[in-house]
C-alpha cells in the first residue's frame, strides 16, 4: 500500500489545546457558504500547513468542528476556512465578525502529494464545497507552475449561484497555463456554461492519463463516480487521490470517531490514494 | 470529394474511433455537414427523430420547456460528443429540444438511412448499438448522480 505524504505540521505543542485566532475578515461566497480569514492572536506563532490539511475550529461556548484549510500555504498566519452553514457550530461561525475570536487546533492530517509529481499532468476534480480543500493545492501548483505539464480543474456545482470563489475562477480561466472547466447540475437563466455532472467533463478533459495525477474532493458518491471515470480514462489507481470525510473529533487518532476500516481519517487521511481505499469506499458498512 | 472529407471527419471523431473502414464507408453515405448559429434549434421535442449528430465544434444545450416558464437546460454537449439517440428507438420522436448555444459545426447522420443499413448488415447494427449503449449508459449514470442532488445541504 502506497502511503500518502503525511507530514504532520503541528504548530501547537499540545494538539488538544486550542490556540486563539482572531477573525480578520468574513466573505460571503454563496447563499449558505462563507470564508473566514483568521490570524493568531499571540505574536510569535508561526502557523504553517500543507495543502489538504484541516483544523479543528472551536466556536467558544458552542462546539468544535473539523474544517479544511482553504488558503495559500505560502502565506503563513493568514488562514482561511470556507464553511457551509449546515449545523449548530457552522451557523454560529456564520455570525462571527471581524475581531471575534476562535479556537484552533491543528493543522491535522495528510496532504495532497503535490511535490511528488513533477512533469506530469495534474487534474483537479472538485464538487461543491470540495473546491475549498483543493484551493491550497491550486495555489501551490500555480506558484510552481513550471514543475507540471498540463494543469486542469474540473469543477461541478449545484447551480451557477453555488459556484465558490467566482472571481478567482475567472482569474484562473484567463491564464493560458491553467484549463478550467465548470459545470452545474442545474442551469439557470443566463448561464452560458456547461450543464451536467462533473464526471461528464472527464472524458473530454485535455490530459494524458498515462502521466496524470488526479486530486478529487467532493461528496463521497461524487468521488466514487469520479474515480471510476478517471480509471476508465486510463489514470492509474495509485495516481488518484481523494479527500475523505468522517466525524473527526480529536484530530490525532485517539478517539476513534473517524475510523475508516483500519485507518483514521484524521491521522492517516483525509487524503488517501484510490489504491489505499478502493476496498473500503464502496462498502456501505464502513 | 465531399465524401472523402466527411469520411475523414467521421474517422477522427471519438464516436467512430477504430470503426472498421468498411462500416465507415457505409455510414458516410448517410452523412452531411451541418452548421447552426447560436440560438438556432437543431430539433424540437415531439418532432420526428430522423437524424443524430456528431458534434465537431461548438456547444449545444438539451432543453425542456413548460408553459409560462423559461426553458430548463438539462445538459450541454460539446465537440467530440454525440447528440440524439431517439432515431434508434421507435417511435422515433425527440424527447427534448436541442439548441446551439455557440456556433456549432456537426455532421448529421440520416437515421432512416442508417436503420436500413443496420437491418441489412446486423454486424454494422451491433457495432453502432455497442457505441450508442455506452453513451446511453454514461448519460444514465450522469442523470442518476444529478438526481441525487449531491451538493444540496444535508
Amino acid at each position: 500500500m502506497e502511503l500518502v505524504e503525511k507530514e504532520l505540521l503541528t504548530t501547537i505543542q499540545n494538539p488538544m489545546l486550542p490556540l486563539t485566532f482572531q477573525v480578520r475578515s468574513r466573505r460571503q461566497e454563496t447563499k449558505d457558504t462563507f470564508t473566514l480569514e483568521i490570524e493568531p492572536v499571540e505574536s510569535g506563532v508561526e502557523f504553517k500547513f500543507l495543502p489538504g490539511q484541516f483544523n479543528m475550529v472551536y466556536v467558544f461556548g458552542v462546539g468544535e468542528v473539523p474544517i479544511s484549510i482553504s488558503s495559500d500555504p505560502n502565506r503563513w498566519n493568514r488562514i482561511a476556512h470556507t464553511i457551509r452553514m449546515v449545523g449548530v457550530v457552522t451557523k454560529a461561525m456564520g455570525k462571527l465578525k471581524k475581531g471575534d475570536l476562535l479556537g484552533i487546533r491543528g493543522p491535522f492530517g495528510s496532504s495532497w502529494p503535490i511535490d511528488r509529481c513533477s512533469e506530469c499532468d495534474i487534474v483537479i476534480v472538485a464538487g461543491g464545497i470540495g473546491l475549498a480543500p483543493l484551493r491550497p493545492a491550486i495555489y501551490h501548483i500555480l506558484s510552481n507552475r513550471e514543475k507540471y505539464n498540463r494543469v486542469v480543474l474540473l469543477y461541478g456545482a449545484r447551480t451557477p449561484d453555488d459556484i465558490l470563489y467566482k472571481n478567482e475562477i475567472e482569474k484562473w480561466r484567463s491564464r493560458f497555463d491553467f484549463e478550467v472547466y465548470v459545470t452545474v447540475d442545474r442551469g439557470t437563466t443566463g448561464w452560458k456554461g456547461n450543464v451536467g455532472v462533473v464526471t461528464t467533463l472527464i472524458p473530454r478533459a485535455p490530459f494524458n492519463p498515462e502521466n496524470t495525477v488526479a486530486f478529487v474532493c467532493g461528496p463521497e458518491i461524487m468521488m466514487r463516480f469520479t474515480s471510476l471515470e478517471l480509471l476508465k480514462r486510463g489514470v492509474k489507481e495509485h495516481n488518484i487521490f481523494l479527500s475523505m470525510e468522517r466525524n473527526m473529533k480529536c484530530g490525532i487518532g485517539l478517539c476513534g470517531h473517524c475510523q475508516f476500516g483500519p485507518a483514521f481519517i484524521c491521522k492517516d487521511g483525509p487524503v488517501f490514494s484510490y489504491s489505499q481505499i478502493k476496498d473500503l469506499i464502496f462498502k456501505r458498512e464502513i | 470529394m465531399e465524401f472523402e472529407t466527411l469520411e475523414k471527419l467521421l474517422r477522427e471523431h471519438p464516436f467512430f474511433r477504430d470503426l472498421k473502414e468498411e462500416y465507415l464507408s457505409l455510414i458516410v453515405g448517410c452523412a452531411r455537414n451541418v452548421f447552426y448559429k447560436p440560438g438556432e434549434f437543431i430539433f424540437r421535442e415531439g418532432e420526428q427523430a430522423n437524424e443524430f449528430y456528431i458534434i465537431r465544434d461548438g456547444k449545444i444545450s438539451l432543453e425542456v420547456s413548460a408553459p409560462g416558464k423559461k426553458p430548463i437546460v438539462i445538459q450541454t454537449l460539446e465537440s467530440g460528443e454525440v447528440l440524439g439517440w431517439s432515431w434508434i428507438t421507435p417511435p422515433y420522436y425527440w424527447h427534448f429540444d436541442a439548441r446551439a448555444i455557440e456556433p456549432t459545426k456537426a455532421i448529421a447522420l440520416d437515421g432512416r438511412c442508417l436503420r436500413n443499413k443496420c437491418e441489412e448488415d446486423h454486424s454494422l447494427g451491433y457495432e453502432l448499438l455497442k457505441r450508442f449503449i455506452t453513451i446511453v449508459e454514461q448519460r444514465l449514470q450522469a442523470t442518476r448522480i444529478q438526481l441525487l442532488d449531491l451538493y444540496g445541504a444535508g
